[in-house]
């Protein structure tokens, strides 16, 4: 089941799209079990009172699952280094978006934004 | 000079019929869908800033009233920053000489080439149904809560124009980056490519990064428009200031898309007429990625007066005085570039000369701007208009004419009038340096912008200003009437008629449809001059 | 690279030299087009982080208004998708037709499933007046003038992924007719897998949009 499928030509030597690597099935099953047991966590969680760490543990956990959805459903772990950094760039981007103007927000004093 | 070569079927002649030309795959052509398209675009921008500089003429607000006249500098920023100065080079020249350049047979994505253009062309004819049904009085930036709540323009039915628009740029930009990575010719590696690709790979970095932060933007206001879903709305304990974080997030960004282009057409022309390689080239390939990153960190100068806190302020204005850094660094290679060079005065050589005078200028008083001292002063006044218009006009614009001048003879394989063309760059020039000098001026004076009336003692600057807007329109018109005469009688040019190196040099003038017939095999450095 | 064949692959587009490199690019293609979706939706992201903070009280009150329970089997619903959608590509890795299409097809059925549950919710919304504008009457006991923000953002945020659900359908629904005709080999797949990674995107943006619309302050609140 296992076999690479990285090589761009097949066994005749004709043409093959090549590149992704076949991830074994059993791969897939395990990260979807643990994507509904980290669903099935954050909404449990979400019922204890953390007081601010709600916000925080529930961030954590949907990015742990969307981490688990690109390298293994969409195949980054297996994929060229420039696709990391194409990835890696567009999260990089949102943050500065949010950071940045975060930075205003909070340095305007009182009457916007609380935390806790 | 070779005139007598023998005409061969090229991608002008490979189909005929109108068909032929809009179901196309073929990137030049698409470039040149893209030259209709945009100069149409572009004459009904300047139709606006005619008739602004015709009204300013008198101090009094006695041509049209100033609802009209808020709708006329509205499509006129519209029309010319996101139909005219987003696209043409990039859309233009860089559809066109992108794959010649790498030695490629086309773009990646030759069918999302055409969509861009049809999506283009959509929200271009969104834009002017608005237009017809009323206009829209926001200003080019849309302001909330006025535009979001309280005008009674066409506000939606533009927004809606230009979300679809932000496609064609999304689209251009992503296909731009894949090509560049992926299909380069043997031998191309990244430090032998033209710095014009380079220029363009950091444009299009820029455009996917930022052109989906307006889109949401855009989505919102109409939103709140037509649903009532109101994100914007004081009302509702909403931001109007969170629009104009989302808004300059991407719309100062955007003007690099604007200019970073220009500068890779600079560097193809300094290189090309004085005949020798970019001092500094590295340097200045990684000036291009350097302000496309840095390009969007500084958006915050826009806001110096709009309540953004006093801290975010001073480090956006840090942060701009930080990105202006590239851009004398290209400057400076650009000078070097020339120096001991073997200049020829040739058009695209006089529109070389303009830039680097009017980029200076407009350049540096961004820095003027940058300082929230100065700003605070400045801000919303005409020397806010001259310093944008200095770049945008003095830059983009001349590297525009004076990359269309250059490529005109691979493009369609005919010479223009060389003398109309240096007369018309020396007129455009002086229309220019008169049309937008006396703003700095009446700016610095206290002229607010965006204003129909002003006080008589500020006539003068702007008699002077609308006298050189004149000068500037039969500056343009020349080129369109020798430009459109070369197409029917002009010279045949041959395949490199400046003697330039470059990959698109290497193929007939106009290239056939597959470009190369045999796939380049690159050796040498770019801009290999021999002494 | 490939040893001499005779003809090139029927899939082949002329200006590519090979299927590889041309995989290559479309997958690099629908990356970037994923960054830009990063984008778009970190607008709307940003803007409920600043309410929200700004807000609390109103957000949570208005959130609770949200039924966690289909929420939450939404999400499982997505994620089972995404499984699907896994399965599909492997499917046409190995050039299966039968599994390519069971799959594509338990796909299309789950995405149906989520819409359905969605407009059981928006249904919901109508009726109880939690519509922003003239007709919206809710009002959160602690904070009555900001809730109308939590609405917006929740109409706009999920509205949009809706519509890109709805793309995403119909994406498969091409696919699978291209897959019942034998179009995806060994040898080529690339729109299954660059379809693919569009479908997980979309699954990625609810499993944020879900904790954050439908989690606020639920602590207190069992039973509701």
């Amino acid at each position: 089941m296992a076999h690479d499928m990285t090589a761009a030509a097949g066994a005749n030597g004709e043409d093959m799209q090549g590149a992704t690597h076949l991830v074994p099935v059993r791969v897939y099953l395990t990260i979807f079990t643990l994507l509904m047991i980290l669903t099935a966590t954050t909404v449990g969680v979400s019922f204890l009172d953390l007081g601010p760490f709600n916000t925080v543990v529930a961030i954590v956990i949907a990015v742990t699952k969307m981490m688990l959805v690109i390298l293994y459903f969409m195949h980054v772990r297996y994929s060229t280094r420039l696709t990391w950094a194409v990835v890696a760039g567009g999260f990089f981007w949102l943050a500065l978006l949010l950071l940045l103007t975060l930075g205003d927000y909070l340095t305007r004093g009182p009457g916007w934004l609380r935390f806790g | 000079m070779d005139t007598a070569a023998t005409p061969h079927s090229n991608y002008l002649t490979d189909g005929y019929g109108i068909k032929s030309w809009l179901l196309t795959k073929d990137h030049k052509r698409i470039g040149l869908l893209y030259l209709i398209s945009v100069s149409a675009f572009f004459v009904l921008g300047a139709v606006f800033a005619g008739l602004i500089r015709l009204e300013l003429l008198t101090p009094a607000g006695d041509l049209v009233e100033s609802d009209t006249y808020n709708k006329i500098f509205t499509m006129h920023g519209v029309i010319m920053v996101f139909f005219f100065l987003i696209p043409a080079i990039p859309s233009i020249l860089g559809n066109f000489l992108v794959p010649l350049m790498i030695g490629a047979k086309d773009l990646a994505f030759p069918r999302i080439n055409l969509l861009s253009w049809y999506v283009y062309t959509i929200g271009g004819l969104f834009t002017l149904w608005a237009l017809v049904n009323g206009g829209v009085d926001t200003g080019w930036t849309f302001y909330t809560p006025y535009s979001s709540a309280f005008s009674n323009s066409n506000v939606a039915l533009v927004v809606v124009g230009i979300f679809i628009n932000g496609f064609s740029s999304i689209l251009t930009g992503l296909n731009f980056i894949v090509t560049i990575h992926k299909m380069r010719a043997p031998g191309m590696t990244w430090f032998r490519l033209p710095l014009f690709i380079w220029a363009h790979y950091a444009t299009a970095l820029i455009m996917v990064l930022g052109t989906p932060v307006i889109a949401i933007t855009l989505v919102m206001v109409g939103a709140e428009r037509l649903l009532h879903l109101g994100i914007f709305d004081p009302k509702l304990g909403g931001d109007p200031v969170l629009f104009q974080h989302l808004f300059w997030f991407y719309s100062h960004p955007a003007v690099y898309i604007m200019i970073l282009p220009a500068m890779g057409v600079m560097s193809e022309l300094v290189a090309a007429f004085s005949r020798k390689r970019i001092f500094g080239y590295e340097v200045v390939a990684f000036s291009s990625l350097a302000i496309a990153v840095v390009g969007f960190l500084v958006w915050g100068h826009h806001m110096f007066v709009s309540s953004q806190s006093v801290y975010a302020a001073m480090a956006f204005s840090l942060l701009s005085f930080l990105v202006a850094i590239p851009s004398a660094i290209k400057v400076f290679n650009w000078s070097a570039t020339l120096y001991k060079g073997s200049i020829s005065f040739e058009a695209p050589m006089i529109y070389v000369f303009g830039f680097i005078g009017l980029f200076l200028i407009g350049g540096l008083t961004g820095l003027f701007l940058a300082a929230v001292a100065v700003d605070v002063h400045v801000t919303d006044t005409y020397f806010v208009v001259a310093h944008f218009h200095y770049i945008m006009v003095g830059g983009t614009i001349m590297m525009y004419l004076g990359g269309l001048h250059f490529w005109w003879p691979k493009i369609f394989g005919k010479m223009y009038h060389q003398g109309m063309a240096r007369v018309s760059a020396v007129v455009i020039f002086i229309g220019f340096n008169l049309t937008f000098f006396p703003q700095f001026i009446v700016g610095y004076l206290g002229m607010p912008r965006r204003y129909h009336s002003y006080p008589p003692e500020f006539q003068l600057w702007n008699v002077l200003s609308s006298a050189g807007a004149a000068i500037l329109a039969v500056g343009y018109a020349m080129p369109t009437f020798y430009l459109i005469y070369s197409l029917v009688k002009g010279e045949r040019a041959p395949a490199n008629p400046w003697g330039a190196k470059g990959l698109e040099w290497e193929t007939t003038s106009p290239p056939p449809t597959h470009n190369f017939d045999t796939t380049p095999v690159v050796t040498e450095p770019a801009y290999n001059y021999v002494k | 690279m490939s040893g001499a064949h005779p003809t090139p692959h029927p899939r082949l587009q002329h200006h590519f030299d090979s299927l590889e490199q041309q995989f290559e690019a479309s997958a690099l293609g629908m990356w970037l087009f994923l960054v830009t979706e990063i984008l778009f939706f970190g607008g709307l992201f940003m803007a409920y982080m600043i309410y929200r903070l700004t807000y609390p009280e109103a957000f949570a009150e208005a959130s609770h208004e949200l039924d966690v329970v289909l929420g939450g089997i939404n999400t499982a619903v997505l994620i089972s998708s995404s499984l699907t959608m896994a399965m599909a590509v492997w499917s046409a890795q190995l050039g299966r037709r039968t599994g390519q299409l069971l799959f594509l097809g338990l796909t299309i059925g789950l995405g149906l499933v989520f819409l359905g549950i969605k407009a059981v919710e928006y249904g919901h919304k109508f009726e109880h007046g939690l519509v922003p504008g003239p007709n919206f009457r809710f009002e959160s006991a602690r904070d009555p003038v900001h809730s109308q923000l939590f609405f917006s953002l929740y109409f706009i945020m999920t509205g949009l992924h809706a519509v890109h659900m709805i793309v995403g359908i119909g994406l498969m629904a091409v696919l699978f007719v291209l897959a019942f005709k034998g179009r995806f080999t060994r040898a080529y797949h690339t729109p299954v897998e660059v379809s693919g990674l569009y479908w997980h995107f979309v699954d990625i943006v609810w499993i944020f949009l879900f904790p954050l619309l439908y989690l606020i302050d639920r602590h207190g609140t069992v039973g509701h």
